[in-house]
């Protein structure tokens, strides 16, 4: 038998989530759409094995996760090959400045070690748990904690942010207490 | 990084000026916060992104062989 209808619904509800988990870990659009298709093959495959009543999101994104962990360790040299070109196929037509700054930033989670990157995505980003990442990657909450602080430092270097000032001034609001606060 | 508008990524600036440095080990909290707003905010627009089709019809396809094959 297939899956039911509502299942095959919560799945397709899941795809820009679970889309964009695969783009920020492997920095690749292309090959973060391979990474989704080869989760929702798998998923199909194993569907018995998921439990009804507990998070679909993250059971799916622990395939992927999975996934893409043992592809980095085959491919590792290809996946470090930072291109830079993360943008270009993207859908939405860009608001350029944003996109701009989203760029430099996943080029930043890029250099990241996996470890840590893949914590700060799903803690900070995707908006799981300690307890919910620490089962998806399959180790201690300690553990993730712990990762998570190291990946925000490593950042904090990489983007050279010592304070939130710099981020670049800009915006009439930042402008307007900034002026404040020197007077 | 200079010039973004004002508004969606604009309000996730603070304007803190006695973070202490990094390198120090602890991360100040400002710098936490930047970093996670920031994070949050590449990451809301790649959700928002239009998921491509062919995932919708891989999705139909595969509920298709799975009927196929198991009844």
């Amino acid at each position: 038998m297939g899956i039911e209808a509502s299942m095959q619904d919560k799945i397709l509800a899941t795809l820009p989530r679970l889309r964009a988990f695969a783009i920020s870990l492997s920095g690749k659009v292309d090959r973060a759409d391979d990474l989704v298709q080869e989760t929702l093959v798998r998923a199909f495959t194993n569907i018995n094995s998921f439990q009804p009543g507990t998070n679909l999101q993250a059971w799916l994104f622990t395939i992927l996760r999975n996934q893409f962990r043992s592809e980095y360790r085959k491919r590792r040299h290809e996946v470090e090959d930072v291109d830079g070109r993360f943008a270009e196929n993207l859908t939405t037509p860009p608001e350029q400045q944003s996109r701009l700054e989203f760029e430099e930033f996943r080029q930043a989670l890029t250099e990241l070690p996996l470890d840590q990157r893949e914590a700060l995505i799903l803690v900070g980003a995707s908006g799981f748990s300690y307890e919910q990442a620490a089962q998806i990657c399959d180790c201690a909450i300690g553990t993730i904690k712990s990762r998570v602080n190291r990946a925000r430092a490593r950042l904090a270097e990489i983007l050279s942010i010592e304070s939130a000032d710099d981020f670049g001034p800009d915006g009439d609001m930042q402008a307007a207490v900034a002026s404040a606060r020197s007077r | 990084m200079k010039g973004r508008k004002p508004g969606k990524a604009g309000q996730q600036k603070m304007n803190i000026a006695d973070a202490p440095p990094y390198g120090s080990g602890t991360l100040g909290s400002d710098v936490q916060d930047v970093i996670g707003k920031q994070l949050r905010a590449m990451y809301d627009d790649l959700v928002n992104q239009t998921v491509p089709d062919r995932f919708k019809e891989l999705l139909q396809e595969l509920n298709k062989r799975k009927n196929k094959g198991k009844s």
